[in-house]
């Protein structure tokens, strides 16, 4: 564990897309997912996402879920090792929070 | 009601604008083939419009699946030609961009410039080669009959030569010059 959280940070379409693969979901339901997370601001592109998904997918960060019946149509759902990089990045995000917080003396947000 | 327009592009950044100026009065391209553009009378500004080059050829296995992926995710593919794609989705679903943060932009971009790239040095090639023939049976035959000198050879190369040049400004200087752009924003964000 330590190991891992020595590395970079995530890119917010990683992050929101492991996020949202809490719960297995296909492509369109991610992108629908992060936009209305983000109300709007995190709009992912279906290139952006696909070669997300796919590096991930790679990096046994997330897997394919299979559907009965259905064999075109991908679900994707988080591993442990994704869960990991979450928590590693919600560590990271928590010190940068109070460390801002602390400089500008809260009075924002 | 189709309409039929013929015309040359080659900067796909242009096309896309141009498209997308043509979707916001009412003409949504609906089918493309060489220089051949065909369009459906739709309410003005139903439609979103980007055009791609793919990775692959697109009966590639890795393409059709790429598509797919698009299909699934609401974006309409309007036309194959080729390794491009022209697609569509409609204005009312929000915005439509495929590449939506740096990192993929660059990758994208990238492979744009090895298209254009490969393009350039088969232009330049053919251009100097044909070129270099007429000059060479120039300095052979000295200042003969006109009727000897390869024109067919000077011309051709001096129009790929040409094309080339035209081509290295208008197409590859700008792909990489958002490239660099990009990668300097980079340094900031996402």
């Amino acid at each position: 564990m330590p190991e891992s959280s020595e590395r970079g940070s995530l890119t917010e379409a990683v992050y929101y897309i492991l996020l949202s693969l809490y719960q297995p979901m296909h492509g369109y339901g991610i992108m629908q997912t992060v936009g209305e997370w983000s109300r709007g601001r995190v709009i992912l592109g279906a290139g952006t996402l696909y070669g997300a998904l796919n590096t991930l997918l790679e990096k046994s960060w997330i897997q394919t879920v299979a559907i009965a019946g259905d064999s075109r149509k991908k679900e994707y759902v988080i591993t442990e090792i994704g869960k990991q990089q979450i928590e590693d990045e919600l560590l990271r995000l928590d010190e940068r929070l109070t460390n801002g917080r602390r400089v500008t003396g809260g009075e924002e947000g | 009601m189709k309409k039929i327009i013929r015309k040359a592009y080659s900067n796909p950044d242009k096309e896309q604008q141009w498209l997308n100026e043509l979707a916001a009065k009412g003409l949504s391209l609906s089918d493309y083939s060489w220089c051949r553009y065909v369009f459906e009378e739709t309410e003005p500004g139903k439609y979103i419009y980007q055009i791609e080059l793919l990775e692959n050829k697109p009966g590639n296995p890795e393409s059709e699946l790429y598509l797919h992926f698009l299909e699934d995710a609401g974006v309409e593919i309007v036309a194959i030609y080729m390794r491009w794609v022209f697609l569509r989705k409609k204005a009312a679903d929000g915005p439509f961009a495929i590449y939506s943060d740096c990192e993929s932009k660059i990758r994208y971009l990238n492979r744009l410039k090895n298209f254009w790239t490969g393009l350039l040095v088969l232009e330049f090639s053919a251009g100097l080669f044909n070129l270099g023939i007429s000059i060479l049976s120039l300095l052979n035959a000295g200042f003969m009959a006109e009727s000897q000198f390869p024109w067919v050879n000077f011309l051709g190369g001096l129009l790929c030569t040409g094309a080339g040049i035209v081509f290295l400004f208008a197409l590859l200087r700008p792909v990489y010059l958002q490239i660099k752009k990009l990668r300097k924003e980079q340094a900031l964000h996402d």
